[in-house]
């Protein structure tokens, strides 16, 4: 069963299988994982430290190779693409990155990196080439003539996302995966770069996949919430509706987890024990049901399926709170 | 929105003092070493100097003069002419070997640890063969079959070389391809060959060109220790190795001919060295962050 978000979605994710082999073993970092993202939305996605999220998100790009499933950009199936087809269809979907300063290469000047996107698209002409630049870097609230020339260790770990934004804005890209953009960033600088990837997505008509982890920030940026837990999803809703009506145990956990800002409240009990099993040897059934409060003797033996529990949310889970 | 408050000016101004102190006294010595050492390396022939290879039976192991600036050796020949000439082929053999360790040993590195995989278990057990076969039986037989010339020791000293340079450019690569930007790049749709030369190469050509650096001195020396066991360049063909080799049979009565060219080897080798240092720390991006 699948969630429709629109006749029309940009991106459409079937049944993504995505395993790696570390030491003989297989990872199972991906399993059958289903999205949809419309045009002009943001779907944030929410899940713990490795709990596959990121390697979703390359999957996307076709920058680590599935196992089974589809991966739909506006119609086309990029799974089954390769060499210049694959390279054209990248152009339409850029990459933002945790860590702004290792995504810049330390010997190389801004002007060069920002412009390299286009160098490989085939944008011949120099002089247009720093015109688009330039036009760019001022998008993104930096001055091109004091920039282009410099290197990347000479910026601060936010206006390095601010580069790394002007990279992904250069080839006018339809579609833009965010892996967890500000969590390498100072919680002042955090509130400026989600304000500009608000006010680039509008000026440039983009579509993102948000993905972080930490609910609040997921929570100001999001249409829509998908919650990743050991690979699979829990919970795909609207925001504000998942947020004020969870219907899986883990969400309803996450929620609970973020810190109110009030001495008083104290911090509720109910917060998963324990880590998350390993994605070598995922649990049967339910992936959650080792750590979950309503599991039963169904939760080991069938693994739920995403299925609607109100208008527009949907949850994997036989025992849903709603 | 946020934009640099630094100006331009007050940045370059910074950075020329910060050069301007890293470079102390030692770094201009051993660059003024270099040029001397190098000028009459090339002009060796422009000089107004006796023959490096005629012999005065008259005049053996003769004390400095004006004749003969620093004496003559065992078989009479002029010492300085010999050592200037000796520094042409210590040059040139400390020069070239590195350079085609650097030159296959790096692109071995840098692909093995860009690709990974099968190539690069290859290019490592090939590598360790290399390292594990004893290097002075491997001189022995290239100079025994193939004859003992100048072109031929830069050979072996250059391939001998290879091994470490190859593990050094690797090191770095493996370091490097899991860094974002690499990611960034092939997300873009670079190829690999773009990938490699404009993401990844620019950051290994520094150690790398530091290595080379030691890599030189290393085999200046290494060349002095074949031609001191009579592997080197073959005589009359002058060396500061086989110069202290020469030497050895008259220590007890002119120590000198055996530590003139032991002094100018050991200034030459720690003037690259200083270079090499110095090099590295200016080119670093992130001021001494290493």
């Amino acid at each position: 069963m699948m969630q429709q978000v629109s006749s029309d979605p940009l991106l459409k994710v079937e049944n993504l299988v995505v395993e790696y082999a570390v030491g003989g073993r297989t990872v199972h970092a991906v399993s059958g994982v289903s999205l949809e993202i419309a045009r002009g939305e943001t779907l944030g996605l929410v899940g713990e430290s490795g709990c596959g999220k990121s390697t979703l998100g390359r999957a996307v790009l076709q920058l680590r190779k599935a196992v089974s499933g589809k991966v739909l950009f506006d119609g086309h199936d990029l799974t089954a693409m390769q060499g210049d087809a694959l390279r054209k269809m990248r152009r339409r979907v850029q990459l933002i990155f945790q860590d702004p300063i290792a995504s810049l290469n330390p010997r190389r000047r801004i002007g060069d990196i920002v412009a390299e996107p286009l160098v490989i698209s085939g944008v011949a002409d120099p002089a247009k080439r720093k015109q688009i630049v330039d036009d760019v870097l001022s998008a993104v609230g930096l001055d091109p003539a004091l920039v282009g020339g410099r290197l990347p260790h000479e910026f601060s770990g936010g206006q390095c996302q601010r580069i790394c934004i002007a990279r992904a804005l250069v080839l006018n890209p339809e579609f833009i995966i965010c892996d967890e953009p500000v969590s390498a960033l100072d919680v002042s600088i955090r509130a400026q770069i989600l304000n500009l990837l608000e006010e680039m997505k509008a000026r440039y008509g983009l579509t993102l996949l948000f993905i972080a982890h930490d609910l609040a920030v997921v929570k100001s940026v999001s249409d829509r919430v998908a919650v990743m837990y050991l690979g699979r999803l829990c919970e795909v809703g609207p925001s504000e509706q998942l947020f004020a009506s969870p219907a899986h145990p883990y969400t309803a956990l996450l929620i609970e987890a973020i810190p109110v800002p009030d001495p008083d409240v104290r911090p509720t009990q109910s917060v998963p024990v324990g880590e998350p099993p390993s994605p070598i040897a995922p649990p049967s059934g339910c992936r959650f049901r080792t750590r979950c409060p309503r599991a039963d003797a169904r939760c080991v033996d069938e693994v739920p399926e995403l299925r609607m529990v109100a208008p527009g949310q949907f949850a994997a889970c036989h025992h849903p709170l709603i | 929105m946020a934009t640099l408050e630094l100006s331009l000016e007050d940045e370059a101004g910074a950075r020329r003092a910060r050069r301007g102190r890293r470079l102390g006294m030692l770094f201009w010595f051993a660059i003024g070493w270099m040029v001397l050492v190098f000028a009459v390396a090339i002009f060796a022939d422009l000089l107004p100097l006796p023959s490096p290879t005629d012999m005065d039976m008259l005049e053996r192991r003769a004390p400095f003069s004006v004749e003969h600036w620093l004496g003559t050796d065992g078989l009479g020949r002029d010492e300085l002419s010999r050592l200037i000439y000796g520094a042409r082929i210590s040059l040139i053999v400390g020069l070239c070997a590195p350079v085609i360790g650097v030159t296959i040993g790096g692109a071995l590195g840098m692909l093995a640890g860009y690709f990974r995989g099968r190539f690069e278990s290859l290019v490592v057990g090939s590598m360790d063969v290399l390292l594990a076969f004893p290097p002075l039986i491997l001189a022995l037989a290239v100079t025994a079959f193939l004859g003992q010339s100048i072109f031929n020791l830069t050979c072996i000293l250059g391939v001998l070389g290879i091994p470490a340079f190859m593990r050094v450019a690797r090191a770095s690569t493996l370091t490097l391809a899991r860094r974002e930007f690499v990611i960034a790049a092939q997300a873009l749709g670079a190829s690999h060959a773009r990938i490699l030369l404009r993401e990844l190469l620019p950051n290994v050509l520094l150690p790398l060109l530091a290595f080379f650096l030691l890599g030189v001195a290393v085999t200046i020396v290494v060349e002095g220790a074949l031609s001191f066991l009579g592997l080197g360049v073959p005589p009359p063909i002058s060396s500061w190795g086989s110069m202290i080799g020469e030497g050895r049979e008259s220590l007890d009565v002119a120590p000198r001919l055996a530590f003139i060219p032991a002094i100018a080897m050991f200034l030459t080798v720690l003037a690259f060295n200083l270079i090499g240092d110095t090099m590295r720390a200016l080119t670093d991006p992130r001021q001494g962050a290493l």
